[in-house]
C-alpha cells in the first residue's frame, strides 16, 4: 500500500513512512521491554533452578532449599480457581447471550456488575475472600479459600470472554441446525458452546495467567505457610507470594526470589505452548476451524 | 424486513415463538379437482413483522414430488413464506403469523405436529451455503444423531448414499475428516442440500439456493434439484426466471400491492409462463416491471 500511495502522492507516501517508524519503534520499545525483563530475570535466576530446586522444600525461611510445596500449593489453587470458574463461566455466559432476549434489562445490569467487579482491586476481593470463605463458612486460610476467592476475580474477566466468543458463533449456524430440527439445548450444547471452545480456551488462559499472577488476594485466603499441603483444607503458599516474600522480608533471599520467579514465567510459557498444542490437535481431530469462534 | 433473506430476518437474541394461530376452515381452492395430491394446503396465511404485513391472505396449494417455483420482486414475503413452512418463524421475533397451513392434513400452524420433527421433514437449504464449521462427516453426524441415529455405520452409509445423489462423494470420499469450508460454494451449498436430505425428508425449501454461487455452481445446483423433483416436494423461491423456467413444474408469483406481500397468480408452470391470467404476471414475465 505504501508503494502505491507513494507513487500516486509522494508527500502522502512520506508520511505514510513516518507512521511505519513510529510504529516500529513503539514496538521495538515493547519488545525490548519485555526481553530486559525476561534476559534480567534468567541471568541472575537461571543459576538457582536445578531438580532439587523445583522439588525440595524450602530452608531457612527460603533462602536455602528449593520450591517444592509452593509448586504444589500454587497447582492446586489454580485447580479450584478453574474448576469452579470455568463451568460457572460457561454457565453464566451461555444464559446470557443464548437464553436472555438480546436487549433484556437483566443482561444488562449483569454485564455491568461484571464490568464493575471487574475493576475490583485485588485486595478488596482477598478482604472478601478472607470474611466470607475464611471466616464466615470456616475454611481458614487454606487452598480452598485461596483458590475461591481467585475464582470470584476472574470470574468476571472469564465470563467477559466465553460470552463474547459464544457471540461470535455466527448466528447462521444456530439457524441451520434448527432447520435440521435440532432443539434449542442441542443447538447450544452440540453446536454453539463447541463451535467457542477456542475463544473459551484464551479466556481460561487469561484467567490462568491473572490468576497466577496473583499475590494480594491470596496473602488474605491461601496465607503464607511454605509446608507441603496435606488436603485442599491447608494453609498453602503461592508461587508469586513465595517471590513477594523473598524479595521484600527476607535479607539474603533474593536469589532464591529470581529462581522462584524464573519458575513462575516458565510455567506460564508452558501453559501457553500447551493450550496452543491441544487446541492444534483437537482442531485436527473436529475439524474445527479455530478462526470460526475468535 | 420482510425482503430480506431469512438469516437477516432471524435477528439474534430473543427467540420466543410469538406464532398467533387463528383456525380458519381449509378451503381446497379449484386446485382440488386436479387428480395430483398436495403436501400443503395454505389457507388464508398472513405473516406480519409488527406494522409490517409480508403476507397477507395468502391461500395456495403445493403439489407432491413437483417443484414450485416462488418468484417475485424482493420483499413480497417470498422468504417468510418458506419460514413459514418449516414453522422456522417461530424464531422471528415479533413475528405473527395467521391462517393454516395443513401438511398431511396435520395443521403444522396450530401445533398438530411436532416442530423439532416438522423440521426434519422438511429440508430449508439457505441461499448463502452454511455447512457447520466441522468436518464434512461431522455436518452429516450432527443432526443424524440428533434425530437418535447413533449407529456409526448407519451414519456412514447414510453419508454416503445422499453425497452420492448429490454428485458430490467422488469429490469428497477422501477428505471427509477435512473441514467442510474447504469446499468450493457450489460444494457447500450441495453439502448443505446432502445434509438436509440425510434426515430423508419429504420437502426441501430453498430460499435461492443459488444466487451466490457462479455460474457453473449454479448450473450443478440446478441439475440436482432437476435429479431430484421425482422424490421430493421442493419449493424454491428465486430472482432468477429463467431458472423458475428450467425448474419449476408450478410458479407462484408474489407481489407486494400496498405494502403487502401477495399471491398474485399460481399454477402450472406451462400455464403461468405461456399464458397468464393476471395482467400483473404477463408484464413481469415480458420484463416490463420489477
Amino acid at each position: 500500500m505504501s508503494t502505491l500511495t507513494s507513487a500516486a502522492n509522494p508527500s502522502r507516501g512520506l508520511r505514510w513512512d513516518a507512521w511505519a517508524i513510529v510504529l516500529w519503534i513503539g514496538a521495538g520499545l515493547i519488545m525490548a521491554a519485555f526481553l530486559w525483563v525476561l534476559l534480567d530475570l534468567l541471568g541472575r535466576g537461571l543459576g538457582q533452578i536445578s531438580w532439587s530446586f523445583i522439588t525440595e522444600a524450602p530452608e531457612n525461611a527460603g533462602r536455602a532449599g528449593g520450591i517444592g510445596p509452593i509448586l504444589v500449593s500454587t497447582l492446586l489453587i489454580l485447580m479450584v480457581c478453574l474448576a469452579i470458574a470455568v463451568p460457572l463461566a460457561v454457565g453464566v455466559a451461555v444464559f446470557l447471550s443464548e437464553l436472555l432476549p438480546h436487549r433484556s434489562r437483566l443482561r444488562r445490569i449483569v454485564q455491568i456488575s461484571l464490568d464493575a467487579l471487574a475493576a475490583v482491586p485485588s485486595v478488596v476481593f482477598g478482604l472478601f475472600g478472607n470474611a466470607f470463605f475464611c471466616i464466615q463458612l470456616g475454611l481458614g486460610f487454606s487452598i480452598l479459600s485461596g483458590g475461591l476467592t481467585l475464582a470470584c476475580m476472574v470470574l468476571p474477566l472469564l465470563i467477559r470472554t466465553t460470552e463474547s466468543s459464544i457471540r461470535a458463533v455466527p448466528q447462521r449456524y444456530r439457524l441451520a441446525a434448527t432447520a435440521l430440527g435440532m432443539t434449542r439445548s442441542r443447538v447450544i450444547l452440540r453446536l454453539v458452546v463447541p463451535l467457542a471452545v477456542p475463544g473459551i480456551v484464551v479466556g481460561t488462559l487469561l484467567a490462568l495467567g491473572r490468576a497466577m499472577a496473583e499475590t494480594v488476594a491470596l496473602v488474605f485466603t491461601s496465607g503464607y505457610v511454605d509446608r507441603m499441603p496435606g488436603s485442599l483444607l491447608d494453609s498453602g503458599r503461592s508461587l508469586s507470594i513465595h517471590v513477594f516474600d523473598l524479595a521484600m522480608n527476607v535479607p539474603g533471599g533474593d536469589a532464591n526470589a529470581y529462581g522462584a520467579g524464573v519458575v513462575l514465567i516458565f510455567a506460564l510459557l508452558v501453559i501457553n505452548g500447551a493450550v496452543l498444542c491441544l487446541a492444534k490437535t483437537w482442531k485436527a481431530r473436529s475439524g474445527m476451524a479455530i478462526t470460526a469462534a475468535t | 424486513m420482510p425482503g430480506k433473506d431469512l438469516e437477516s430476518e432471524i435477528r439474534h437474541g430473543h427467540h420466543g415463538g410469538n406464532v398467533m394461530t387463528v383456525a380458519q376452515p381449509c378451503i381446497e381452492p379449484a386446485a382440488h379437482r386436479e387428480p395430483e395430491r398436495h403436501l400443503w394446503c395454505i389457507s388464508d396465511l398472513t405473516v406480519s413483522y409488527g406494522e409490517v404485513i409480508a403476507l397477507s391472505s395468502v391461500s395456495l396449494n403445493i403439489k407432491e414430488n413437483s417443484v414450485t417455483a416462488v418468484i417475485g420482486p424482493s420483499g413480497c414475503g417470498k422468504s417468510s413464506l418458506l419460514c413459514c413452512l418449516n414453522r422456522l418463524t417461530d424464531f422471528i421475533p415479533g413475528c405473527c403469523v395467521s391462517g393454516r397451513i395443513l401438511m398431511h392434513s396435520k395443521d403444522i400452524l396450530g401445533g398438530q405436529i411436532d416442530d423439532t420433527r416438522l423440521r426434519k421433514q422438511v429440508g430449508l437449504i439457505f441461499q448463502k451455503p452454511n455447512p457447520f464449521p466441522l468436518s464434512i462427516r461431522r455436518n452429516f453426524e450432527l443432526p443424524l444423531r440428533e434425530h437418535g441415529i447413533r449407529d456409526r455405520q448407519e451414519i456412514e452409509h447414510i453419508m454416503q448414499s445422499t453425497l452420492e445423489a448429490t454428485g458430490l462423494w467422488k469429490e469428497v470420499k477422501d477428505r471427509l475428516n477435512k473441514p467442510a469450508h474447504q469446499l468450493s460454494g457450489g460444494q457447500q451449498q450441495r453439502l448443505c442440500i446432502a445434509r438436509a436430505l440425510s434426515l430423508r425428508p419429504d420437502a426441501l425449501l430453498m430460499d435461492e439456493p443459488c444466487s451466490a454461487l457462479d455460474p457453473i455452481s449454479s448450473g450443478q445446483v440446478e441439475e440436482l434439484v432437476l435429479s431430484l423433483r421425482e422424490r421430493y416436494t421442493i419449493v424454491i423461491v428465486t430472482h432468477n426466471l429463467s431458472q423458475a423456467r428450467r425448474l419449476g413444474t408450478d410458479v407462484a408469483l408474489f407481489w407486494l400491492r400496498d405494502g403487502k406481500g401477495t399471491l398474485v397468480e399460481s399454477g402450472p408452470a406451462s400455464q403461468v409462463f405461456e399464458a397468464p391470467r393476471d395482467d400483473l404476471t404477463k408484464l413481469y414475465l415480458r420484463g416490463a416491471i420489477a
